[in-house]
């Protein structure tokens, strides 16, 4: 797992080929409890890092999902329509959200890596 | 993702349990209560629908009426018929504001000798106060600060808990009585508020994580957290005070009419009586609905409600998922020509229109004990 990164809005990004993959960490999903619904951004649309931009839904609230880096949605994951509950069994793999053509490849690499982004929840708890 | 603040709040008398079991810990009007359990909300949920669920709502307040003249009292505060209500039997009643608003929802038992009250966290200080202002001489509240109150909710609930107190078998829904349990005084109601059958239990503070490990020990029992609570009354269709109810809104808008003793009908002697009568005759502004929106995108609380020409003609009060349901329900308060099952209606769920229909409530059929 040492191409994923991560953000301190608990999304990790994976590069590959012309875009990244974007999802929420399995610590999120943990915490956000059954995932019963997802709010996937438009395709086509361009969102600036940081910028809300897909809800995630758990039988007791909604939690906005943010961009970790800024560019172009290229792909939405159509899946989580018929199987929300992918983002709680598969949080890095299945139940990955969108795919994002960066701005900027730059802003990938200066997020957080594994070992940081765990040692950035361990200091929440 | 906000976690709440725990720090600077209340714990509950199985507070220590709580923290055994694994409970993700949250606020709740003024308390440290679990939201959680490991199992998860959905299976909480689904758990007590299926056989028996435990939860913790030693937060309520609980209280008592003595004295000459105490159903007269408390009926001076509310429109239920307080004064027919027999001997080991409970019922559920609205205190009334003079303008005939909902201050509270509550429980009242009689007990023979007293009349034993259970009102809701966020309201009990209010309501003890305003209880004790208006008591004549002679009649006493006294608070049970001193004691817990558990939950025992599903089908298992009694079967499992008979086990313990055979008597409660025998109880027919809102049947209540005291019992001896292994040298824990025990008031047993056959209630609740998920729509299942079951008990809620109201047991001395320092006995009750024992009582409640006991429980947990029964075939079929899980722990169950505020999460499931929410969703179970929800698929229930009964109304949360502050969401689905508060001081604007009325006995007759909220579809709480059966609460109205048929003798305080005719007398009309109760606060707010005025506005009640008003709105049987001529019909309320608005009404309380069921809502199903369409696909599986809940509609949360405040999510405003328009009409086929897009003009807002409510407000959703409650809203999420119903496990039991499998999709989306929600309640709200629609303009009374929207108020007939089926009626499409536009939820604007972040500013885009979900479609849904009014709905008959309840959603998943009560089973209760009657």
């Amino acid at each position: 797992m040492t191409d994923m990164r991560f953000s301190k809005d608990h999304e990790w990004v994976r590069t590959d080929g012309d875009g990244a993959t974007v999802g929420i960490t399995d610590h999120a999903q943990n915490a956000l409890g059954d995932v019963v619904f997802v709010d996937l951004p438009e395709v086509g649309r361009m969102v600036a890092a940081g910028e809300a931009c897909a809800v995630v839904e758990s039988v007791k609230a909604a939690s906005d999902v943010y961009a970790p880096i800024a560019g172009k949605i290229i792909e939405v994951n159509a899946a989580l329509s018929d199987d929300p509950g992918l983002v709680n069994r598969e949080p890095t793999e299945g139940g990955w959200f969108f795919r994002i053509e960066p701005a900027d490849a730059g802003e990938i690499a200066a997020l957080l890596d594994e070992g940081a982004y765990h040692a950035f929840v361990d200091s929440l708890a | 993702m906000v976690e709440s603040e725990t720090e600077s709040l209340a714990e509950t008398p199985l507070a220590a349990l709580h923290r055994d079991l694994g409970g993700r810990m949250v606020g709740f009007a003024g308390y440290a209560l679990p939201v959680q359990y490991p199992a998860g909300i959905m299976a909480e949920h689904l758990h007590c629908r299926a056989a028996a669920a435990l939860f913790d709502v030693s937060h309520m307040g609980q209280g008592e009426l003595r004295g000459e003249g105490a159903a007269a009292a408390l009926e001076a505060l509310t429109p239920a018929d307080v004064a027919g209500l027999k001997p080991g039997r409970q019922r559920y009643g609205l205190l009334t504001s003079p303008s005939g608003g909902i201050l509270d929802d509550f429980m009242f038992a009689n007990l023979g000798d007293r009349i034993f009250l259970v009102v809701n966290a966020s309201r009990k200080e209010h309501d003890f106060g305003h209880i004790a202002a208006h008591l004549p001489r002679g009649v006493t509240l006294h608070r049970h600060e001193d004691r817990a109150l558990l939950a025992l909710q599903g089908p298992g609930a009694v079967p499992a808990l008979s086990t313990l107190a055979p008597g409660v078998a025998a109880f027919s829904f809102m049947g209540i009585g005291s019992f001896d349990i292994g040298g824990v005084n025990a008031i047993i109601s056959r209630s609740g508020y998920t729509g299942e059958d079951g008990v809620e239990i109201s047991v001395p503070a320092d006995q009750a994580e024992a009582f409640a490990r006991r429980l947990l020990a029964l075939p079929g029992v899980m722990p169950a957290g505020l999460g499931a609570r929410d969703s179970l009354r929800l698929e229930a269709g009964l109304c949360l005070y502050g969401s689905d109810i508060d001081e604007t809104t009325s006995a007759v808008e909220a579809g709480l009419v059966w609460s109205i003793g048929k003798r305080r009908r005719m007398e009309w002697n109760f606060p707010g009586a005025e506005r009640v009568r008003d709105e049987l005759a001529n019909g309320p502004k608005r009404l309380r609905v069921g809502i199903r929106p369409e696909g599986r995108q809940p509609a949360r609380g405040h999510t405003p409600i328009a009409g086929a020409d897009g003009a807002v003609i409510g407000e959703v009060t409650s809203g999420g998922f119903g496990p039991s349901v499998g999709a989306p329900v929600a309640m709200g308060y629609v303009a009374r020509p929207f108020a007939e099952d089926g009626t499409a209606l536009d939820l604007m769920v972040r500013g885009k229109a979900v479609p849904a229909r009014v709905a008959p409530i309840p959603f998943t059929p009560h089973r209760y004990a009657r």
